[in-house]
């Protein structure tokens, strides 16, 4: 809807100031959309790509070479600029549609799902490459995303989606405060939850079989405390809150297997990187 | 102006592709050629029409029915670029939609031209002579072929996969090939049919072009002209709607 592909149902929203129902050509042109799926012409090469997105999008004669140049060079492919798209990588093509997204010097840019389906090594990369371009050109990104670790690693702001509506929206880290600590996890066969239950310094307590789950403010300091209230102890993993943990509060379930494949605005989370 | 260079972007895109697809190229004009030589020899050992070897006389027939269905079929390519969200791309972009479409006309017709002209080469080999009034004969082509782009892109539009266009196209190529006399002359025809080949803005087009450059016209270039603008404004209009109305 912000990009102004669907129509909004009700209501209005403004993009970099413009209206995105009474000024959609201003709203195209402040923003730059990268695509879950590929969307360069695999028999164009990669600087033609650049080009064609160049002339819609009007950039001026005068600084099209060189701006072209620029963004190729931030994702290191300008060595291969005349080679065609379909012989590049997956991960080669998404960078290419990164630097596209970003060529008409837009002041918002989307991600959609930008690591989905690649290598672990491939999207470190990508993230490196969007952490270089959030520095170098000063824009506000927005990422859809369901892997929470891009989420925190990526994002300054980040909002939880659930059934099409934003549940929560703050920092990683407030967000993460929220859970109330660290989380013990111990597995043990006959727990002795009464005596556990006197401890105050416990927020949470959850039984799953022979695991118990517990949410503790500064674990570190009480781990003997409840080690020694519990019982014979199998094994114990102390760890500090994830934003896993944090979608489980808000959504009160699992990731659920149709997320990979919703539309752009049912996915699970949005969020933003510094301006 | 960023409409303008929006316009010449899509029509760059499209001549490039083309270009680059030699199988689009070779394809374009092996089968014509076999037209001509194969069934225009054989139907020609029998007889031939007027003062034509019949070879000679399907020739303009034969270019029109390349850019015929070249030209159709190039609205394939809308559903292509739709399967690699390639479509996308070009339409979120800030240019509007009737430049899209014109874009891509220029493009289909710029494909047609190029392959009409690889067929006149042969023209010599039938009898035919080169003249100037080639050149007019291009012109009627190109106003021919718009209206068929136009048809091929609105199909294009609405559909999803490439076999339901095949499919779709299939109905409507072969009907207006078939009744165009590009492969037989149309004056002794039974009723009915001269009725359909007279509805058919194809057959203005065959006219036209056999006019110019064999010298032989059943209606006379002034109508040709004007059933074939009137033809090309229509579809480009409808295009246009069409184009505006493609959902992402």
């Amino acid at each position: 809807m912000l990009a102004t592909l669907l129509p909004p149902s009700s209501g209005t929203a403004t993009v970099n100031g413009f209206d995105i129902l009474t000024q959609p050509h201003q709203v195209r042109r402040s923003i730059g959309i990268v695509f879950q799926d590929p969307s360069s012409d695999d028999l164009l090469t990669g600087y033609e790509n650049l080009r064609l997105h160049a002339l819609l999008y009007g950039v001026p004669k005068e600084s099209r070479e060189r701006r072209i140049k620029e963004v190729l060079e931030l994702v290191d492919l300008w060595e291969r600029k005349d080679d065609q798209v379909k012989k590049y990588s997956g991960g080669m093509r998404r960078r290419l549609e990164l630097a596209r997204g970003l060529l008409h010097n837009p002041k918002i840019i989307f991600l959609d799902e930008p690591t989905l389906g690649l290598d672990p090594q491939t999207r470190e990369h990508m993230w490196t490459y969007i952490e270089k371009l959030v520095k170098e050109e000063k824009v506000t990104i927005i990422i859809t995303t369901h892997y929470m670790d891009e989420a925190d690693r990526l994002c300054d702001r980040i909002a939880i989606i659930d059934n099409g509506k934003i549940v929560v929206l703050d920092t990683p880290e407030k967000l993460k405060q929220v859970i109330g600590g660290d989380i013990i996890r111990i597995k043990i066969k006959n727990p002795r939850l009464d005596e556990l239950k006197r401890l105050r310094y416990i927020e949470k307590v959850n039984v799953l079989d022979n695991t118990v789950s517990l949410t503790v403010k500064d674990a570190n300091k009480h781990l003997q405390e409840i080690l020694r209230v519990i019982g014979a102890v199998e094994s114990v993993e102390l760890r500090s809150p994830t934003l896993n943990d944090v979608f489980l509060h808000y959504t009160g379930k699992e990731f659920r297997q149709e997320e990979g494949e919703g539309g752009f605005w049912q996915r699970a989370m949005t969020m933003r990187a510094r301006k | 102006m960023s409409e303008l260079s929006g316009l010449y972007a899509i029509w760059e895109r499209e001549i490039k592709i083309f270009l680059r697809e030699k199988s689009r190229i070779v394809s374009s004009v092996v089968s014509p050629v076999l037209w001509l030589f194969i069934f225009g020899a054989g139907m020609g050992a029998s007889f031939s029409v007027k003062d034509f070897s019949y070879q000679a006389f399907i020739f303009p027939g034969v270019i029109v029915m390349t850019t015929l269905f070249s030209s159709i079929f190039y609205g394939a390519y809308v559903v292509w670029d739709k399967k690699l969200d390639f479509l996308k791309e070009v339409l979120v972009s800030p240019v509007s939609r009737t430049t899209i479409f014109f874009g891509k006309v220029m493009g289909g017709v710029t494909d047609a031209v190029i392959q009409a002209g690889i067929l006149l080469l042969f023209a010599p080999v039938f009898g035919i002579a080169f003249s100037l009034s080639m050149i007019l004969a291009f012109g009627f082509l190109i106003l021919m072929v718009m209206s068929l782009v136009s048809i091929g892109l609105i199909i294009g539009s609405v559909m999803e996969s490439p076999e339901g266009f095949g499919l779709i196209t299939s109905f409507v190529n072969f009907p207006l090939f078939f009744l165009s006399g590009a492969l037989f002359p149309i004056d002794n025809l039974p009723g009915w049919m001269s009725v359909l080949i007279r509805l058919n803005p194809v057959t203005y087009g065959v006219d036209a072009i056999r006019g110019l450059i064999m010298g032989v016209s059943t209606f006379g270039l002034f109508v040709d002209f004007f059933v074939l603008i009137g033809f090309a404004a229509i579809m480009i209009s409808i295009g246009t709607y069409a184009f505006s109305k493609i959902k992402m």
